[in-house]
């Protein structure tokens, strides 16, 4: 057989042992069926690839049980019928001995295939869908690193390929896997590298192979004249590493390719001959890549020759079958004796890329003699194949100077060994190469990273500091905001001060205007939410209608109390208001005492309640000694209040807040009625009585109000609105009632004639409401506002804690705890307590009205602090009691703290309410009188004056020392004249 | 005289002519920075982990252009010392650390549920690299995690572990050759070899 090529030259190369005949002894036999196989889920360079089974399926031989990840990956197929008994870490063909995942099938020894079909007619495919087709059947590089080959493929779509070598030199020694491959199967050859032909188009199809191998050239020969493939088959003379990409070219085309590039930079392709068959099988009969071809040799083994071997099979079982004697094996070697792996572990599977195994006797392969140092004789630059300097670049590796190794084109060695193989000094060289290769990927690698972290590093340096202007723009924004209503409110206050003969008091509310609106809006907005949340839960039928309903009404009443507060600061006349100045504050902080000890007790005692235990009478006993203590101090302070207090102006709004508060409140106790009455809970008797109760407490209150507005003699226009929402308020209920009702009916619910009574009193409120309405509109008359907020205070307190017994009653009743009834007596209690203090209050009001002409002049400073300070606690327990709730975990029952919250909040709304009439009120009241500003003003005046003054007797100094120097100056300037003349006298 | 004076003249408008080509040419072509400053901080491990005394790597790099000693970063080890008086044209000075060793790479790792979600360790990250959100459960995306130690110590529950990276196939890399070690090519003692062949 002749070239009709010319073959070039490569440099370097060695002639190493061949070692190949032993095993082209026998024809290509087929390993056994192994009993379980490992299939790691890498065997090719790129990502590993994505089991898609689990374990305990059944799979079939071809199936695919790993997904490719990525452009480079490959699709891994199962080799054996059988069960996924494991996916996890197992030891494979790896240098470092390490484990890495694998997919472990038990054979079910029937091997049965799954439904596979190759491609009629490959032709008519178009391209992309041909090499999705081989990608799919897993195929990738068998010769060398597993290089997936559906993306040498592609490379035709951007390069232009001229060339395609097919790599058969098969060059290193022992193996002869593709020499067995090519005498047995060349015309699954040559119909593989039709198929790689007809995606690339070449111009020119080469198959290199070494003169070694006769028998498997005519074969090739044989197979070619029956093929109209047109392909030049070159024989090139044995050398090793002419099996190299780049050695191969250079020999074949006599073309280098650059440092750095691939082969497809210079228009060319390799392929191997395994993976050529590959190909063929994929396509034709459509087996994906489940088996190759594979050497086991070596001087230990019995049998050394060419098995078709399952990919996964253990090497264990390949050892046994070619009857390896173990006690004579001293190194069990993957691949072959130059660029080979030595491993240890006979579990390793064999892979895609396993062409080779040597099971080597210590006479084959002796252990390495120590090394000695490099003697520069240049024998390692004269079979370098990359023309590389390798003693050069053992120097720098050993010296770990990498950035030098690398100037030397480290990145060219192809680690073929050849330099090792005649190093007189016994150098590892190639380790060397390897290590150094390695720490410069390192390196780069922590350089790429550390740029990458200094990128994000910036990046968040960047968004920090973007946060903080944000910030920033927005805290000026602010600090302007509040300027402007500062300026505002100081105007108005100046004006009025400025201006007596126009004092008038609708300007007092101007400084609170803007908060008020503010108020006003969010309530708004607040109350829209709430109903489109009602509205959508109703459209849905969803459950919670309820206490959506609740809220809404609560909100609506808020945000017309709201509202009505804004309207009331636009027109209503100032009112001015008084307070105690004795030690009230003394007298008021033991009663919070009182109360917050009371508190204390009663958690307490719930909690002991709650908890069943013991002690409990005792701990009663002490809460009622508490609560007598607490009234009395209360009491006191009550009497010191309206005592002390001179003549103010009432302040009707604290009862409008307390009777909206205590209407919420009937609107849950209803709800919560109705939920218990719908549900057949036996406690519904008792919540109706609660709410009839509740109901009364309502009407009390209202009555109250219509008293202190008609008792107020001297009064400024009062508003009635409140009572007008009040009206309109209850007359929402009375229609809901009524609708409760008529359902109940309806569903014939024994409840109904209950609720129909419920409806009957609800009617009478309202129309006992509107007869006030009418009363209150007549007996509105000009009056001075009388100052009962800190009752009204106190009686949102005890409403508070109300609330809060109430709810826990709810709660105990619905658990059913037999603590429920004690509590109830408890409420009870504090209902009597509220309703005691509410008298006082209409008491109050009257002593007020009682003293109201005598000393109407006198208008005492408010007790503001007090005030704020208590605003700011109920803040502060609100804030406490939230925190509490968000902290505690899902699942466990919060509804007591909520209700503990929405109680703080109406007491924290209450205590804000009364604190801000009452800074308004004093706002107006000094505006009203002038006394800070004027006093400022005097202040001022005088400042200046005595500046003046001072300036005055400055200058007026400096003038007078000016003077006397001038007068000592004019004394001495005589008395020197004197002297002058007298001494000219003399000297005369 | 005249000579002298010509000689003068063009020497005059020669100084002229290149103070106003080097005057054009220092504000047209401006380096922005301080390219010393660039070059010593691409040096740095960009760890971002304040060890050197500094909050972050580009302080220090600008610190040692201005004089500070090279050998206060401890994530960047002994090499990056050397780097640095390579560069710098300095004495290497041993690093200034309790274990002068070369570090070992941690990552952060949370344990996931013992986190509480407080937040505190994503403000304490140099690079973004944990993700969370308030009250929820926290991780470290480990690609992006410096090792820096930031997030261990504002830890309220301590659950928050500096571990090294598990050796995996795709971390291992080829130790350097010990003396002694065996390679596969050996048959380059063409004696044995030949007569296995033969
Ligand atoms: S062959 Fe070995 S001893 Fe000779 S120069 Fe190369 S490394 Fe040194
Ligand atoms: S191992 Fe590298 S340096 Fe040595 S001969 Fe082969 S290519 Fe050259
Ligand atoms: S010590 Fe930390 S912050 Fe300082 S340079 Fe080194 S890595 Fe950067
Ligand atoms: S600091 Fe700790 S507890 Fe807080 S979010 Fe981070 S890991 Fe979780």
């Amino acid at each position: 057989m002749k070239n009709t090529i010319r073959v070039h030259q490569f440099h370097g190369g060695i002639h190493p042992p061949e070692n190949k005949k032993q095993s082209t002894g026998a024809p290509i036999s087929l390993a056994p069926l192994p009993s379980r196989i490992i299939l790691p889920l890498q065997q090719h360079i790129g990502l590993p690839a994505d089991p898609i089974v689990k374990v305990g399926d059944r799979v079939l031989k071809g199936q695919r049980v790993a997904e490719a990840i990525g452009r480079i990956s490959a699709n891994i197929h199962a080799s054996i019928s059988g069960t996924v008994v494991d996916i996890g870490p197992h030891p494979v063909p790896h240098v470092s001995g390490m484990d890495a995942d694998c997919l472990v099938i038990e054979s079910d020894g029937q091997d049965e295939w799954i439904e596979h079909q190759g491609l009629p007619d490959y032709t008519q495919l178009a391209k992309p869908e041909l090499i999705e087709y081989i990608r799919q059947a897993g195929v990738a590089g068998m010769g060398g690193a597993g290089f997936p080959t559906d993306v040498k493929l592609h490379l035709g779509d951007d390069h232009i390929v001229n060339t395609l070598i097919i790599n058969a030199a098969e060059c290193e020694p022992y193996i002869t896997a593709d020499d067995m491959l090519m005498r047995e199967r060349a015309d699954e050859i040559l119909g593989g590298i039709e198929i790689i032909a007809h995606l690339l188009k070449p111009l020119h199809i080469m198959v290199g192979i070494e003169d070694n191998k006769p028998q498997a050239i005519r074969a090739l020969h044989d197979a070619l004249d029956k093929s109209h493939l047109n392909l030049d088959i070159v024989i090139t003379p044995t050398k090793y590493p002419s099996g190299g990409e780049k050695q191969l070219i250079k020999l074949l085309t006599g073309v280098e390719v650059p440092s750095g590039k691939i082969p497809a930079d210079v228009g060319i392709v390799c392929q191997n001959v395994g993976t050529t068959t590959a190909v063929y099988r994929a396509v034709i009969l459509g087996e994906p890549l489940i088996s190759r071809i594979m050497t086991v040799t070596g001087e230990s083994a019995n049998h050394k020759q060419n098995y078709e071997v399952r990919i996964g099979t253990p090497i264990a079982d390949l050892l046994n079958h070619s009857g390896v004697d173990r006690a004579q094996m001293q190194r069990l070697i993957i691949g072959g004796p130059m660029m080979g792996i030595t491993v240890t572990n006979e579990q390793i599977p064999v892979i895609k890329t396993t062409n080779c195994l040597i099971a080597a006797s210590i006479h084959e392969m002796p252990p390495q003699p120590p090394a000695q140092a490099c003697i520069r004789c240049g024998m390692c630059e004269q079979v370098c194949p990359a023309e590389l300097l390798p003693q050069q670049l053992y120097w720098f590796a050993k010296g770990k100077e990498f950035d030098k190794a690398r100037h030397h084109n480290l990145f060219d060695c192809i680690e073929c060994g050849a330099c090792s193989y005649v190093c007189p000094s016994n150098i590892p060289l190639v380790q060397y190469y390897r290590f150094a290769k390695a720490e410069i990927r390192k390196e780069d690698d922590e350089q790429r990273k550390a740029d990458h972290a200094r990128l994000r590093f910036e990046a968040r340096l960047a968004r920090l500091e973007r946060d903080k202007i944000e910030k920033e723009e927005r805290r000026k924004q602010r600090a302007i905001e509040a300027a402007a209503a500062q300026a505002a409110k100081k105007d108005a206050a100046f004006n009025k001060a400025a201006s007596p003969a126009t004092n008038n008091p609708t300007d007092a509310g101007v400084p609170d205007l803007k908060q008020l609106k503010s108020n006003a809006a969010i309530a708004r907005t607040k109350l829209r939410k709430a109903e489109k949340a009602l509205a959508n839960a109703q459209d849905k039928g969803l459950d919670g209608i309820e206490t959506l309903q609740a809220t809404l009404k609560q909100l609506q009443l808020k945000s017309e109390l709201a509202e009505k507060a804004y309207t009331e600061a636009q027109q209503a006349p100032a009112k001015s208001a008084a307070a105690p100045e004795t030690d009230l504050k003394q007298l008021k902080s033991n009663a919070a005492i009182a109360r917050t000890k009371l508190k204390k007790a009663e958690k307490q005692l719930a909690a002991a309640e709650a908890g069943g235990e013991g002690d409990i009478d005792a701990l009663k006993a002490q809460v009622v000694a508490l609560q007598a203590k607490s009234a009395d101090a209360e009491k006191a302070y009550q009497a010191a209040d309206s005592g002390t207090v001179s003549p103010v102006a009432i302040d009707t709004s604290a009862l409008e807040a307390e009777i909206a508060t205590l209407q919420g409140k009937v609107d849950k106790a209803e709800n919560a009625w109705k939920a218990a009455v719908e549900s057949g809970s036996p406690a519904a008797e008792k919540m109706a009585a609660g709410v009839e109760k509740l109901k009364e407490k309502l009407t009390g209150l209202q009555a109250e109000l219509t008293q202190a507005r008609s008792a107020v003699q001297p009064a400024a226009t009062v508003d009635t609105s409140a009572l007008d929402t009040e009206i309109a308020t209850l007359q929402g209920k009375v229609d809901k009632a009524e609708n409760a009702w008529k359902a109940a009916v309806e569903s014939g619910s024994p409840a109904a004639e209950k609720m129909a009574a419920g409806v009957e009193k609800l009617k009478e409120k309202l129309t006992g409401l509107q007869a006030e309405l009418t009363q209150a509109r007549s007996a509105v008359q000009p009056a001075a506002t009388v100052d009962t907020s800190a009752l009204d205070a106190e009686i949102t307190t005890l409403q508070g804690k109300v609330d809060k017994a109430e709810n826990a009653w709810k709660a105990a009743v619905e658990s059913g705890s037999p603590a429920a009834d004690k509590m109830a007596a408890g409420v009870e209690k504090l209902k009597e307590k509220l309703k005691g203090l509410q008298a006082e209050l209409t008491q109050a009001k009257g002593h007020l009205e009682t003293n109201a002409e005598g000393k109407a002049e006198e208008a005492p400073a408010i007790d503001l602090k007090a005030l704020k300070q208590q605003v700011s606690i109920m803040r502060t327990k609100l804030k406490k009691a939230e925190k509490q709730l968000a902290e505690l975990p899902e699942g466990e029952d919060n509804a007591s703290l909520m209700a503990e919250i929405e109680a703080l909040r109406a007491r924290h709304d209450a205590a804000k309410a009364s604190f801000d009439a009452a800074e308004a009120d004093k706002i107006a009241a000094a505006a009203s009188e002038g006394i800070d500003l004027k006093q400022l003003k005097i202040d001022a005046a005088l400042a200046r004056a005595a500046v003046t003054k001072a300036e005055r007797a400055l200058s007026k100094a400096e003038q007078e020392s000016k003077q006397s120097l001038e007068t000592e100056l004019l004394s001495i300037r005589a008395k020197a004249d004197k002297l002058n003349a007298t001494l000219e006298r003399f000297s005369d | 005289m005249s000579a002298v004076l010509v000689a003068v003249l063009v020497l005059l408008g020669l100084g002229l002519v290149f103070g106003i080509l080097l005057g054009y040419s220092s504000i047209r072509f401006k380096v922005e920075g301080n390219p010393l400053v660039d070059q010593v901080d691409a040096l740095l491990p960009q760890t971002q982990c304040g060890q050197c005394g500094h909050p972050g790597c580009r302080p220090y790099a600008e610190a040692i252009v201005n004089g500070e000693a090279i050998n206060k970063c401890p994530p960047g080890g002994q090499s990056t010392v050397e780097a640095l008086a390579d560069l710098l044209d300095v004495e290497a000075l041993p690093l200034d650390a309790e274990d002068a060793e070369e570090p070992i790479k941690k990552v952060a790792y949370i344990r996931e549920d013992e986190c509480i979600g407080c937040t505190k360790c994503i403000q304490a990250c140099p690079v973004d690299a944990i993700l969370g959100a308030a009250k929820q459960m926290h991780t470290v995306i480990v690609s992006e995690c410096t090792g820096c130690d930031l997030c261990v110590e504002p830890c309220p529950v301590d659950c928050i572990d500096m571990l090294p990276l598990e050796p995996s196939l795709n971390n291992w890399q080829w130790p350097a050759p010990k003396p002694g070690i065996e390679l596969i090519a050996t048959d380059r003692q063409p004696g044995i070899a030949l007569e296995v062949k033969g």
